[in-house]
């Protein structure tokens, strides 16, 4: 028990270093090129903006947990 | 890092770090966590209308991931979740138009602040209550770990007379749910159920998890796990809804929401995952501080006469 707790932790904190990793790229990368359009679509477009605000949203959330299952899978050798 | 649509200026770390725990909290619970969110986002310096609006936006990122991975693991019912989705949009409009009619008044933070203690106080107590009776009650039979499969998840309540007593209630039209185990339950009474939440979401603000899913667990019988699952994804529906509807009013930052999501993503999945090494009653139990922090927070607000 303690062994599987063990190697829980030690892939989660791997996990956390990746996953980490990533999402800084993710933040100076991907927001910053999206910042001035999705200014430009809140002051002139605000129902659009507001469809792309959902969509963005979810489309993240779907992304971010299919990487966190996938980095979760490579490094524990199997689903949780 | 600086966000132009709010016009703030907030550490991407610190965000995350709120959604990681938020999305825990989520994750194991089955609510938005706007009690705790909201707050952050003021602490952080973003002004209310922003605080409000974004945080709908990330619980809908946060629900998106706790509720797939909830998926995965069987514990959402679909059809309860979309029926529930009606009654409290309806319901959160109705809050909302009351909230309009004592801020006509002019006694709407005396008004709210006094129910939602009232409510806050009433579920802990109650929640208490039942979990101390049921494990009393789980004292006397065999140990549940010798349970396999949907077995482990059919939950143990002190409540049930009371519940079975309400899924009697023969008012058409009848809607089973196979998923729940709950052969048969009047639509009305889940719409009602649903609707009285979307009422304390109007009012309160938030997604009013922690009246929806105790409520679903002692008035509609749905076991614990499930209960957690189901909210999430319709937390999904009536926050985008909430979310859209801000939107349009100019009161979502989505960066801030996308960034907080990135914490909340890994911290839902801890969250939904660690619902598995736990019983209901457990669950039921170790929610009991939530509407407590609700508690201190609007009697804070009632005391310094600042909305937090």
């Amino acid at each position: 028990m303690k062994a599987d707790t063990a190697k829980t932790l030690r892939a989660f904190a791997v996990e956390l270093v990746v996953y980490a990793a990533l999402v800084v790229g993710y933040f100076f990368l991907v927001l910053h090129f999206l910042g001035d359009w999705l200014l430009q679509l809140e002051l002139h477009h605000r129902t659009t903006y507001a469809g792309t605000a959902i969509l963005l949203i979810i489309g993240q959330a779907v992304v971010l947990e299919s990487l966190t299952t996938l980095l979760l899978r490579m490094i524990r050798g199997r689903s949780e | 890092m600086f966000f132009p649509i709010s016009g703030a200026h907030i550490s991407p770390i610190y965000l995350a770090i709120v959604g990681f725990l938020i999305g825990i909290m989520g994750g194991f619970f089955g609510v938005g966590g706007s009690f705790i969110a909201g707050p952050a986002l003021r602490l952080a310096g973003l002004d209310w209308n922003f605080a409000v609006g974004t945080d709908l936006a990330h619980i809908v990122g946060k629900s998106v991931v706790a509720a797939k991975r909830h998926r995965a693991l069987g514990n959402i019912d679909l059809r309860l979740g979309l029926i529930m989705a009606i009654g409290t949009i309806g319901g959160a409009e109705v809050g909302a138009q009351l909230i309009q009619m004592l801020k006509r008044a002019g006694n709407v933070n005396t008004v709210v602040s006094i129910v939602s203690i009232a409510v806050y106080l009433g579920i802990s107590s109650f929640m208490i209550w039942e979990s101390w009776k049921t494990f009393q009650m789980q004292k006397n039979k065999a140990p549940r770990a010798n349970l396999k499969g949907p077995e482990r998840k059919r939950d143990e309540s002190a409540f049930k007379p009371a519940t079975r007593a309400i899924q009697r209630m023969k008012i058409w039209p009848m809607v089973s749910l196979p998923v729940s185990g709950v052969k048969s339950i009047s639509l009305w009474v889940i719409i009602i159920v649903s609707f009285v939440g979307g009422v304390f979401s109007g009012f309160l603000g938030g997604g009013a998890g922690y009246i929806r899913m105790p409520s679903m667990v002692y008035l509609l019988g749905i076991p614990t796990h499930l209960a957690v699952g189901t909210d999430l994804f319709e937390i999904i529906i009536s926050a985008s809804y909430g979310t859209f509807s801000h939107a349009i009013k100019g009161n979502v930052d989505i960066l801030i929401a996308l960034v907080m999501n990135t914490g909340a993503a890994i911290g839902a999945q801890i969250g939904a995952i660690c619902t598995q090494y736990f019983t209901g009653p457990k669950i039921r139990l170790a929610f009991v501080p939530l509407p407590l922090i609700g508690v201190v927070i609007v009697i804070y607000t009632l005391w310094s006469g600042h909305k937090l």
